[in-house]
């Protein structure tokens, strides 16, 4: 969210005080208090919404297909490298495509779920 | 057609190994928990090949191959939409799943939802979805018998039916976890090795056209066999041989009766059957209103059926976290990813090779038959053609022992209900373990009838140390199960040995994608999900699937568009299965579980926390 977690110039870290305040904040959570259940609302929405767009670019550049098939028959009858257009992307582009989609989703919310953690242990920063 | 004389030496080495793997397992199966969810203790890597392994069915093995050789183009968005499977779990399931605590889809519906008659519910759409899948596996394995060797189809459904019902029973998921492991690659290495060498005699051959667009032609003289009677449509005139007789064909339909053997001479065109695509209807997407609702059926079928069959889910408590569950499931949506890019090639070159198996409907054969056929009567087609086969016998042995397994599970938690108290209070994580406890003890309290035969002593025993002695009883429940399990779904293999696998595995995912996807994905990322709501879901869009999947093996489904919506009815029933499961809950929305906050808390806040 800000960068890596270095020290501000000119300022004296008090870590009981810290420490306590990250315990306040696991509290919050835990507890379900009005603070820690905005803060868990945002982390799931988040993370909705990464897997929600992501979702959408595999409605359209999958899902489209059978569509595009039928709207546009000049298009299934090209043949790229001498093999078929539909064949091409169904039996072989679709698999790296959807492996690609799912590697992003994991970066995503594993970056997500880093920063909430920091943004809990740490919530001066 | 040729049969190898190695194939069923391959075979049975197979079916030793994976017995023999088992029973290594077994040593170590000691606890209540090694039985179901190998405690915990497998690494991702193993984890992620076991869950591959365990997935890949005979639908993949031999179904997908099959389909193409008949359909063409079309029929590609079966493995498409099963590896995309995957990605949809990975996406709103995987994580929050495995650490909600949760192993099974009825446990989940007890914790989020709290309410034990919903459990019941789910518990039934899992043994129907179970016993679904099961019934290709069995299938497959007949057919692979009775093409590999000429043996009878019972024997090779009988076969891996024991043998799987025997492996579960005695050892348990610990035992499976590392046969379903070595069967991925086993069954990679089943399809890519054959493969290599056909795409080279393909070559040799000088690349004889895939889809001509006048349609296939015969390579060489073909004798076709008809186990039932058939409709052919010529298109020119051909002279075959009937009885040794010949008999000359003019262009139009001519009905061979069951028993029939015809040869074709080298070089005549491939006659047509109905219901099978041929020339540019094979090699172009189908056009037609029917064709884009099948295909749209089939994407959200097989797109959303995934997350919600019971064998795959079991596999995400055996992550250590809901970090390392994404992580698995990345992994195994690149495995299952690479294995769907051989069985394509294999029903292309089966257009060259094999085209006799599209007139005599047996084409789920060709991934078997095609070694031997294209690379002639030398050892080497014989060799591949015995890989092959011990492939798809890896492919039905490992399918079957993880739907047998949470199949029999549920049976023996929730139908025969002695031995819920234990397998719940292992299976749930320290800050559930508090309500899965409470949970029995209500289910004790209201039924005394199960009280009574689990008996009072062993009962607070299980609460109190679920390792101690209520583990011989717990494990008998799951024997019982377990064999249980198996036989239902092998007698119902011998009276449909004529579906296409492929296409009940399809119906498998259907009902899945209609019942437990909504379930999932609104009760992880929604709080507004109700008992009632899900309930209502469940039986609106899963029952309607069930209902279709019900009409399609009568053979009731009527003509056109309607057909159509019967025999892929995921198009029409996830749409109303999330419709009614939203709707009923906002209308019942003060029957919320009070816990709903904690319960998500425990679904998303990062494993980091320690929450």
């Amino acid at each position: 969210m800000t960068g890596p977690p270095t020290t501000k110039p000119g300022r004296t870290r008090i870590v009981l005080a810290d420490v306590a305040r990250a315990r306040r904040t696991t509290a919050e959570l835990a507890q379900q208090s009005p603070v820690g259940d905005a803060l868990l609302r945002g982390l799931i929405r988040t993370q909705l919404a990464h897997a929600l767009r992501l979702s959408a670019v595999v409605a359209v550049g999958l899902g489209g297909l059978p569509l595009l098939f039928a709207l546009a028959p000049g298009v299934a009858q090209a043949r790229p490298f001498g093999a078929s257009l539909p064949w091409l992307l169904l039996g072989l582009a679709a698999f790296p495509f959807l492996f690609g989609v799912g590697a992003m989703y994991v970066r995503l919310s594993e970056r997500t779920e880093a920063e909430f953690t920091d943004l809990v242990e740490h919530p001066d920063r | 057609m040729p049969h190898s004389p190695y194939a069923l030496p391959a075979i049975i080495a197979v079916t030793l190994v994976t017995v023999v793997i088992g029973a290594y397992g077994l040593r170590l199966a000691r606890t209540t928990s090694d039985f179901l969810v190998a405690s915990r203790s497998v690494s991702p890597r193993w984890n992620a090949a076991a869950i591959s392994g365990e997935y890949l069915s005979a639908a993949s093995f031999l179904g997908v191959a099959g389909l193409i050789l008949k359909n063409g183009v079309d029929m590609l968005w079966y493995p498409v939409g099963f590896a995309a499977g995957y990605l949809a779990l990975l996406l709103f399931v995987a994580a929050p799943l495995r650490r909600s605590g949760a192993f099974t889809l009825p446990d989940f519906c007890e914790l989020r939802l709290g309410s034990a008659w919903l459990r019941k519910l789910s518990a039934a759409f899992v043994v129907f979805i179970g016993w679904l899948y099961l019934v290709p596996q069995f299938q497959g394995a007949g057919l692979t018998l009775q093409t590999v060797t000429g043996g009878p189809y019972l024997i090779g459904a009988l076969l891996v039916a024991a043998v799987v019902t025997g492996n579960v029973a005695l050892g348990g998921m610990r035992a499976v976890t590392f046969v379903q492991a070595f069967q991925y690659w086993l069954k990679l290495t089943a399809l890519a090795v054959p493969i290599l060498f056909l795409v080279l005699q393909w070559q040799a051959d000088n690349r004889p056209e895939l889809a001509p667009p006048a349609g296939a032609t015969f390579a060489e003289v073909t004798t076709v066999h008809f186990d039932s009677s058939a409709v052919l449509t010529v298109s020119e005139p051909t002279t075959v041989t009937v009885s040794a007789a010949p008999v000359l064909l003019e262009p139009g339909r001519h009905e061979f009766t069951d028993g029939a053997t015809v040869t074709f001479p080298a070089g005549a065109a491939v006659p047509t059957v109905d219901g099978t695509a041929s020339g540019m209807g094979w090699l172009l997407p189908e056009s037609g209103a029917g064709g884009l609702v099948a295909s749209y059926s089939l994407i959200f079928a097989t797109f959303l059926g995934t997350m919600g069959l019971p064998h795959v889910l079991v596999r995400f408590y055996t992550n250590p976290d809901g970090a390392a569950a994404r992580r698995t499931t990345l992994v195994v949506l690149g495995l299952v990813g690479l294995f769907y890019l051989f069985p394509t090639l294999y029903g292309v070159l089966g257009r060259v090779y094999a085209p006799a198996l599209m007139l005599t409907g047996n084409s789920d054969a060709v991934v078997l038959v095609l070694p031997g056929l294209a690379l002639g009567p030398g050892v080497a087609g014989q060799l591949l053609g015995a890989l092959v086969a011990a492939g798809a016998f890896a492919a039905f042995l490992s399918s079957a022992s993880g739907l047998l397994t949470s199949v029999a599970g549920v049976l023996s938690t929730d139908v025969l209900g002695r031995g819920s108290a234990s397998a719940r209070s292992e299976l749930a994580s320290p800050a559930a373990r508090s309500h899965a406890g409470s949970a029995s003890a209500r289910s004790e309290l209201a039924s005394p009838v199960a009280r009574s035969h689990a008996g009072s002593a062993s009962a607070r025993s299980e609460l109190a140390s679920p390792a101690g002695r209520s583990h011989s009883g717990w494990v008998r429940d799951f024997r019982i199960s377990a064999i249980v399990a198996g036989a239902v779904p092998f007698v119902l293999a011998m009276r449909v040995a004529n579906l296409h696998v492929s296409l009940v595995v399809g119906l498998a995912f259907a009902v899945a994608a209609s019942s437990f996807c909504p379930l999932l994905v609104l009760g992880i990322w929604w709080r507004g999900l109700t008992d009632l709501g899900a309930a209502a879901g469940l039986l609106a869009g899963g029952g309607g699937a069930v209902t279709a999947v019900l009409l399609t093996f009568l053979g009731r489904t009527g003509h056109g568009l309607v057909a159509t919506l019967l025999s892929y009815p995921a198009a029409w029933t996830v749409p109303l299965a999330f419709a009614v499961m939203v709707g009923v809950s906002l209308a019942t929305r003060r029957r919320k579980p009070g816990n709903v906050g904690l319960t998500m808390l425990r679904m998303h806040a990062p494993d980091a926390l320690h929450l």
